[in-house]
């Protein structure tokens, strides 16, 4: 991989670079070390299993991609058996794909329970450096996993549909937390009117103003509208200083990632604990 | 950790993927990441995927009759993108005097209809570490 090439975003040494993140994290932050900072904005899209996302941003990635450079970071669990993992998201992306103009990567959360990989920080991180400007990610939003997109997003997309059971989920407490825009898709099934009306009404009970934009996926109606929210919405943080919060947050968390990852490391070769604690004391001494 | 990424693509027309997600499941089971990409995947789609998602091998699955032009046109466009170095196997079903010219031209391996879940797990890993 060479630095020029990544810095110039050529597709074959970024996707080379993504594998050397996802495998080694001190490797990771040396590469990303090497690469000057850059602008970009983090589009967490997050929901049930099946209410579209993947087919939703089948469309809303090239949306962003007409604007400016896209990629794509699409997380599926990996399974708690010998942790493999099946992820098919890129079976609904294929207008995307054939564009030829938006990276689209599949990663598995690799171990984290419910939770996203601690490597994909640092993903977004090098995607960014490499001159992805916007940059989806979606996940499938249980446990521990909604709280991470928030982490790790400038702006979060909240896909529900009707006949999944969004309907109950929808009752649940801190609902309201996770989404900054209200997506329900699949508005051509029955029910979809209803799940709105309902998520407006949860809302409005809890005081809490946001955006709910129904869309079909399957035909791309109503995209643009939530593609231009997004926009609005980013902007907006930008001149209130929330995006500058959020990439604080994540670089934040990303070096309690890797410092976490190399204690761990150097616990499983035989530091004691004692010599860690040690070693952070003086540190801390010396200022 | 590096995990061992495998694509199960289904290139072709032939409109059914029943023996290609038993395949991915399999593989998934084994502690792979596979990377499954559906139905009518052009070689051209086939090639972006192993790009974007540098995966470690490429796996076909084919019944529809067509490999040889499928496969000539996969390696040449690996070629074209550089990443000539991953292997592709293929699965389906692949007349017996079809398999060594296959190989010659540059598949890894080609498992016939009698190869056990087990022994194409096996095969793949070893292509996968030989990487
Ligand atoms: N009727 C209808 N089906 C949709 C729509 N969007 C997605 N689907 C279907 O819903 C299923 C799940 O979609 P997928 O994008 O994989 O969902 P994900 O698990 O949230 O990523 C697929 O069969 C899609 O074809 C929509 O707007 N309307
Ligand atoms: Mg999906």
């Amino acid at each position: 991989m060479n630095r020029n090439d990544l810095l110039s975003g050529d597709e074959l040494s970024v996707s080379k670079a993504l594998t050397v993140v996802e495998s080694d994290r001190v490797a990771a932050r040396s590469l990303i070390g090497s690469l000057p900072e850059r602008e970009y904005y983090v589009i967490g899209i997050t929901g049930s299993s099946g209410a579209g996302k993947s087919t939703l941003v089948n469309w809303l990635s090239v949306s962003f991609s007409d604007a400016s450079r896209t990629a794509v970071l699409a997380i599926d669990p990996s399974s708690p058996f010998k942790g493999g993992a099946f992820l098919g998201d890129r079976i609904r992306m294929n207008r995307a794909s054939r564009s030829g103009k938006i990276l689209i990567r599949s990663m598995a959360s690799r171990g984290m329970v419910g939770g996203l990989s601690p490597s994909v920080f640092d993903a977004v991180e090098l995607l960014g450096r490499c001159g992805y400007h916007y940059i989806i990610v979606e996940t499938v939003g249980v446990g521990q996993a909604e709280t991470d997109i928030v982490n790790l997003s400038d702006v979060v997309v909240l896909v529900l549909a009707p006949g999944i059971g969004d309907e109950i989920q929808m009752m649940k407490a801190g609902i309201m937390e996770i989404g900054d825009i209200y997506t329900v898709n699949k508005m051509d099934i029955h029910g979809a009117d209803q799940l709105a009306n309902r998520i407006r009404s949860v809302l409005d009970l809890a005081d809490v103003k946001r955006e709910i934009v129904k869309t079909n996926s399957l035909t791309g109606t109503n995209v643009d509208r939530l593609y231009q929210l997004l926009i609005g919405e980013l902007n907006r943080r930008e001149k209130s200083g929330k995006i500058e919060e959020s990439r604080q947050r994540r670089r934040e968390i990303a070096e309690l990632n890797t410092a976490f990852s190399a204690l761990k490391e150097a616990h499983s070769r035989g530091v004691k604990l004692e010599a860690i604690m040690e070693c952070i004391n003086r540190l801390r001494e010396d200022g | 950790m590096k995990k061992t990424r495998i694509i199960v693509a289904k290139p072709g027309l032939d409109g059914h993927d029943r023996g290609a997600k038993i395949v991915a499941m399999a593989l998934r089971d084994a502690g792979m990441e596979v990377i499954y990409t559906g139905l009518r995947q052009s070689p051209s789609d086939i090639v972006n995927t192993a790009l974007q998602e540098d995966a470690d091998v490429i796996g076909l699955s084919i019944l529809s009759g067509a490999h040889m032009r499928i496969c000539d046109r996969l390696l040449e466009l690996m070629n074209e993108k550089g990443i000539a170095d991953k292997p592709v196997v293929v699965g389906g079903i692949i007349p017996h005097d079809d398999v060594e010219i296959l190989k010659k031209k540059g598949i890894a391996e080609v498992f016939g209809p009698g190869t056990s879940l087990k022994q194409l797990e096996q095969r793949i890993k070893e292509l996968a570490e030989k990487k």
